[in-house]
């Protein structure tokens, strides 16, 4: 019990730091919620007008939950990033040579993460509401979507976690942030998957990203492009166990890497 | 009484095809500073995040305030306080927010560890820049912070992995002012050092690592004892005179004809001795020199000497080799 509340104390105290960072240096979160507006713009105005929903309806009400899951996906980057800058600096070895729990570290992160994409996720919601999005569900429902779009963004940034503690070499960094490109847009997230060549479209709609964003049309009453198979029965469901899944591994995957840095 | 501060014993650790650890034995005396000197790659921060419990040994036995690094690190860890070679504080939090950070992980309550931070900061001349991001901090006092970071919870030994390096000679003394003040409080201290003089002003034992394995220990001034003592060396009022000048010195002196230059080794007479017999013997073959000096040999001198036996082995020098 000791060693408990040792560790929920010291990972407070990390998430006040990471949560300080902000404070300080706030362009980071703030850039975050910009890109997401220049998504909505792009996708919305730019592509828009050309892009037909399969089952009709129009693309706004569509796109808006796309663009919800893809700001929780890519917050992959912003995890990693200060993970990565942390270990280099020598600031996560420092941590290890304290007498504190192997966990405190990547959980206060996690904590103060999720505060910042909770923010966003508010900015950007209100901002679809002004530019025309409706909500044709219930609160409730609505709510559940938030809390899944969130679940989604708790995986990524473990998944940041993990990748910032493990992968060393120079550049890494960069890889991420050129691969989450194609694993974001190969997905449901902008275009339904039923319009794309059928390998695609199979790949598109076991993509995690999907579910989430299949739930969330779902749920908040918007279209979902999907009219059959189990991403169209089962969406909910998928958006609730693809993160527990990818958590289930990569929460151990992480606290080991803290510990075994080398 | 307080146990060895750190003991370790045959300690090895491989990284895929370097061993960077081939043996190493090492012992530390309580209240000293004792210091790792070696080139690059010689071992020093394997070992140092060995002994801070960073990275787990292959093989041997380390045991740090009397606890086993391998089996109990947490006990190991409350009782440390590591600097690691780059300064690893957080840029965007103000000096004396770093050191409270650092305070609270390590199990100190608020207020403790805001009054630690105050302390520690009075202690290094830091206390005006306490209130402001790292970010604007010179090398120099990053250093500082860091190393008062390393100290937040009073550790029994302190790890220091080269804590000059990069520093500008003004920087580098500050922080062998604040290392001498920390060894005065108590604290024992290993330093990891390529700076030769760095372990000559700070140090009472050194240990010199060569290819994870130690090749000397000793004193400072031991170690350079063990290479022949002290050296006389006569400067020639003209060139044309070396010829004589080795001729009336005997065998052991060494010409240096670019810098009219002759050494003498004072082996074990001592080098008051020496330079009387030298000035003897010039005098009584009637030349006179420009100039004599007496110096001890540096630690370059040991180091190079060390490392490279293969060249010279007849002056392996007794006793300090292992």
């Amino acid at each position: 019990m000791t060693a408990l509340s040792a560790t929920l104390r010291q990972t407070w105290v990390i998430t006040l730091r990471d949560l300080k960072h902000w404070q300080r240096e706030p362009w980071g979160p703030v850039f975050n919620i910009l890109f997401a507006v220049m998504m909505l713009l792009i996708f919305g105005y730019l592509f828009g007008g050309a892009i037909e929903m399969p089952g009709g309806g129009t693309y706004l009400p569509y796109l808006l939950p796309g663009v919800l899951a893809l700001t929780m996906m890519f917050g992959i980057d912003g995890t990693m990033s200060v993970v990565t800058e942390d270990t280099k600096r020598g600031v996560t070895n420092r941590f290890r040579s304290l007498p504190m729990s192997g966990l405190a570290v990547p959980l206060g992160r996690a904590v103060a993460d999720m505060g910042s994409s909770t923010v966003q996720l508010v900015v950007l919601m209100v901002g679809g509401l002004l530019i025309g999005w409706q909500i044709e569900g219930s609160f409730l429902a609505a709510l559940v979507a938030v809390a899944l779009l969130l679940w989604l963004r708790l995986v990524m940034l473990w998944l940041g976690i993990f990748l910032g503690l493990s992968l060393r070499m120079e550049g890494a960094l960069t890889m991420v942030q050129v691969l989450v490109w194609p694993l974001g847009f190969c997905s449901s997230l902008f275009v339904s998957p039923e319009t794309m060549p059928g390998w695609l479209g199979f790949l598109a709609s076991w993509n995690p990203v999907s579910a989430t964003a299949t739930a969330c049309r779902d749920l908040f009453g918007n279209p979902t492009g999907i009219t059959s198979g189990l991403l169209a029965d089962h969406a909910i469901l998928l958006a609730v166990v693809w993160p527990a899944v990818l958590l289930a591994v990569f929460v151990p995957l992480s606290v080991r890497a803290f510990r075994r840095l080398d | 009484m307080t146990p060895t501060p750190l003991l370790a014993r045959g300690v090895r650790k491989r990284f895929r095809d370097t061993q960077a650890l081939d043996g190493l034995d090492l012992e530390i005396r309580p209240g000293t500073v004792h210091a790792l000197l070696g080139p690059n790659g010689a071992g020093k921060s394997t070992a140092v995040n060995v002994f801070a419990t960073l990275t787990r040994p292959d093989a041997g036995e380390v045991r740090v305030g009397g606890h086993d690094a391998v089996r109990h690190p947490a006990r190991v860890r409350s009782t440390i306080g590591l600097v690691g070679q780059s300064a690893a504080l957080d840029e965007a939090l103000h000096g004396r927010e770093n050191l409270v950070l650092f305070g609270r992980l390590h199990g100190l309550a608020k207020p403790d560890a805001v009054r630690r931070a105050t302390d520690l900061l009075d202690a290094f001349g830091l206390t005006e820049a306490g209130d402001r991001k790292v970010t604007g901090y010179s090398g120099g006092m990053r250093r500082r912070l860091d190393i008062a970071a390393g100290l937040v919870t009073r550790p029994q030994i302190l790890f220091l992995d080269e804590p000059t390096t990069g520093l500008d000679p003004r920087a580098r003394h500050e922080v062998w002012d604040m290392v001498r003040q920390v060894v005065a409080d108590g604290t024992t201290v290993l330093l990891t050092t390529q700076y030769l003089d760095e372990a000559d002003q700070l140090a009472e034992m050194v240990t010199v690592l060569g290819d994870g394995r130690v090749i000397a220990e000793g004193s400072p001034s031991a170690l350079k004892d063990d290479l022949g003592g002290d050296r006389v060396i006569i400067t020639a009022a003209a060139p044309d005179d070396l010829g004589r000048m080795a001729e009336a010195l005997g065998s052991a002196a060494v010409v240096d004809p670019d810098r009219l230059e002759i050494t003498v080794e004072a082996g074990t007479t001592g080098g008051g001795a020496a330079v009387v017999d030298v000035v003897r013997s010039l005098d009584s073959a009637g030349i006179t020199v420009d100039d004599v000096l007496l110096r001890r040999p540096t630690l370059d001198e040991v180091f190079l000497h060390l490392t490279a036996p293969e060249t010279e082995p007849e002056t392996q020098p007794e006793g300090a080799a292992r």
